[in-house]
């Protein structure tokens, strides 16, 4: 039992670094940039719910301020695209990782100013419910957690391979200057993939903040995602999911088998492994360099 | 502006472009030479920690400015240079002298192992594996515990070279002068890497990698060497810090600092050791920068100085992201431009550094 206990623990916590993944993929898939402050995003999607929704800030019904919050984060993230990363346009891969290490130090920041640096922790009508399966004690959290997950891979996966807006994303990212030849209007897309990921990063946020307490520097957690992406396969969005969830089940296994201090590194001995011997990740979207 | 005329193949490759530049920079020399008879302790102190800030920037410099090759995990270099250093010196009892460039070349070693079979992976995907590195050896040190006694650090001893003491408190004039030697040292190393065949095959690969390979470099190979030199250069600056800060322990290194180096060298100025100089400025010296502005501003409206827990990195980054955005070429970048602009007095115009707009392609299949 104990070893299913570890299991759903480290799904749930899995899907949540999945979710993250997943906001590094959208970007990458779409506009060939690499955002490292989507778990600084997830920070503030975390924190504006928070604020919404507690009782020492605005006092608002759970159910309404999680669609806000997640409003405000696509409002955010159309608004960090257009008005930072457009100026950016056709600049190297470097430039934008840089820029965004940046822009992840000043919104951590920010949210330490707004909500202080201790941890608080999200009221929400989920905390202290269980579920039974059997002999099986689950948080109502955990629970929902994972299913959100699955539920938005899948809304996104088949948004970006069987909608029209999702395949000129596709098409913009793999050559910009073709896509514009199509008729394709490159810059708004990257403006609504950024929204879309910062909608994601939000729910991450909520979903995060509902396992537990969350202050300004949780946004860090963001690097444990990178290497969960990188793991499942940069540019695929199962793939995202999957390193996520291996990542979540690793930690808890490895930090129960295997002595302290030793238990911590094992989620990036993993990334250091894959990217030797499988660079492009388990679902590899690359097959041959052109020139 | 000056036309210089060339009358030999060395004008091409001297160290000094001219008569003037060579006493500007000389001038420059003596200036940093009596510097420690125009301050007083606490800004001698500063000033070599800019130093060696300079010299660990010129080392990511090589990799990331001439080689192009991003990396997020410097700050694993530094460890090792500085616990090489150290533990060569106490349990094994070498005189720093000999143990310096050991820790140094022990640094090179550790890059270029990692570097071997990393040399596959380019831009996003080493910058991430580089990042895991760095994560690693951070995890590794307390791992380590026998050796560095892992959180509770190691104290560096007072280096003493043939019966002269270099301490940072004791004698802080004579560790400056060591330190400026070395990175003077340094300065001309990277100078001459960079007029080698090597140096020239590093740019053609930071230009195109297929195009290098097309001209005959072994694009794996030399990806390696330049880790390699990188590190080393790192590694020598890791062995300063120890002695600088005197006690460390492995958040000494942490990932923050890997970022700080690289985003410090991007301020400065990417491909330039001016860069790696005007980076280092910035970086070392903006604590201090923030705290007397913080205690003026206090001290005028009346406030008390509270400490604002991450300011310093906030503003770093609000810096960073102006200059990207404005000035992508950096501080050095910057000055190239307003040199040029009183050079061709009249002549200069707006468009003359423009680079030419490209579009990003992809290499997924979908």
């Amino acid at each position: 039992m104990d070893v299913l206990q570890l299991f759903v623990s480290g799904l749930a916590n899995g899907c949540v670094y999945g979710l993250i993944a997943l906001g590094f993929v959208l970007i990458y898939k779409a506009t060939e940039a690499v955002n490292f402050a989507q778990g600084d995003f997830m920070m503030l999607g975390a924190f504006i719910c928070l604020g919404l929704t507690n009782p020492q800030f605005m006092d608002l019904p759970f159910w309404f301020s999680v669609p806000v919050a997640i409003l405000i984060m696509g409002v955010f993230g159309y608004l960090v695209d257009m008005v930072v990363l457009r100026r950016m346009f056709g600049q190297s891969q470097v430039a934008v990782i840089i820029l965004t290490i940046a822009l992840g130090f000043v919104l951590r920041f920010a949210a330490g100013v707004i909500w202080g640096h201790e941890p608080i922790s999200l009221r929400t009508p989920m905390a202290g419910e269980y579920v039974r399966f059997g002999g099986l004690v689950l948080g109502l959290s955990e629970v929902m957690v994972i299913i959100v997950t699955f539920l938005l891979t899948l809304v996104l996966y088949v948004y970006f391979n069987r909608t029209k807006l999702g395949v000129a994303m596709q098409a913009a990212s793999q050559n910009q200057l073709a896509a514009y030849y199509m008729g394709i209007p490159v810059k708004r897309l990257h403006s609504l993939i950024w929204g879309l990921a910062g909608m994601v990063a939000a729910v991450a946020g909520i979903l995060f903040a509902s396992k537990g307490s969350i202050e300004p520097s949780i946004g860090l957690l963001g690097i444990k995602a990178f290497a969960a992406a990188v793991i499942g396969g940069f540019g695929s969005l199962p793939g995202a999911l999957l390193g996520g969830i291996i990542v979540g089940l690793i930690e808890p296994f490895a930090s129960y088998y295997i002595a302290a201090g030793y238990s911590q590194i094992t989620p990036y001995l993993l990334l250091f492994l894959i990217l030797v011997f499988r660079p492009h990740g388990i679902l590899a979207q690359i097959h041959s360099k052109k020139v | 502006m000056r036309m210089i005329f060339k009358t030999s193949y060395d004008a091409d490759i001297n160290l000094f472009r001219d008569r003037e530049q060579g006493f500007w920079y000389m001038t420059l020399l003596v200036l940093s030479l009596i510097l420690p008879f125009l301050l007083d302790t606490f800004w001698l102190g500063e000033i070599t920690n800019v130093l060696i800030w300079a010299i660990a920037g010129m080392g990511l410099m090589i990799l990331v400015g001439q080689t192009g090759q991003a990396s997020l995990g410097h700050a694993a270099f530094l460890a090792v240079g500085c616990y090489a250093n150290v533990l060569l010196q106490d349990p094994v009892g070498l005189p720093f002298i000999l143990s310096f460039p050991l820790a140094g070349l022990i640094a090179g070693l550790a890059g270029m192992l990692i570097a071997l079979p990393m040399t596959r992976l380019h831009g996003v995907y080493l910058a991430i594996g580089t990042l895991a590195i760095a994560i690693l050896t951070e995890d590794l040190i307390v791992i380590a515990e026998p050796l560095t006694s892992g959180v509770m650090g190691l104290v560096a001893p007072t280096i003493n070279i043939f019966g002269l003491e270099f301490d940072r408190y004791g004698t802080p004039g004579r560790f400056y002068w060591l330190v400026l030697a070395i990175a003077i040292l340094m300065v001309l190393a990277y100078r001459n890497i960079l007029r080698t065949p090597l140096g020239r095959s590093f740019a053609a690969i930071r230009d195109s990698e297929v195009s290098a390979r097309a001209m005959g470099v072994n694009v794996a190979w030399t990806k390696a060497i330049s880790f390699g030199i990188s590190s080393t250069i790192t590694g020598l600056a890791g062995a300063l810090m120890g002695h600088f800060a005197g006690i460390f322990n492995n958040e000494t290194f942490n990932i923050i600092i890997s970022i700080q180096l690289l985003l410090m060298i991007v301020i400065g100025g990417l491909g330039s050791i001016h860069g790696a100089f005007f980076g280092a400025i910035i970086v070392a010296l903006m604590p201090q920068t923030i705290a007397i502005l913080r205690d003026t501003a206090g001290s005028v409206f009346g406030g008390g100085s509270v400490a604002i827990p991450g300011l310093e990195s906030a503003i770093f980054g609000a810096i960073l992201i102006l200059f990207i955005l404005f000035e992508p070429m950096g501080i050095y970048g910057r000055w190239v431009k307003i040199r040029t602009y009183f050079q061709l007095f009249p002549f200069y115009r707006r468009d003359m550094f423009r680079r030419q707009k490209s579009y990003l392609k992809t290499e997924r299949m979908r």
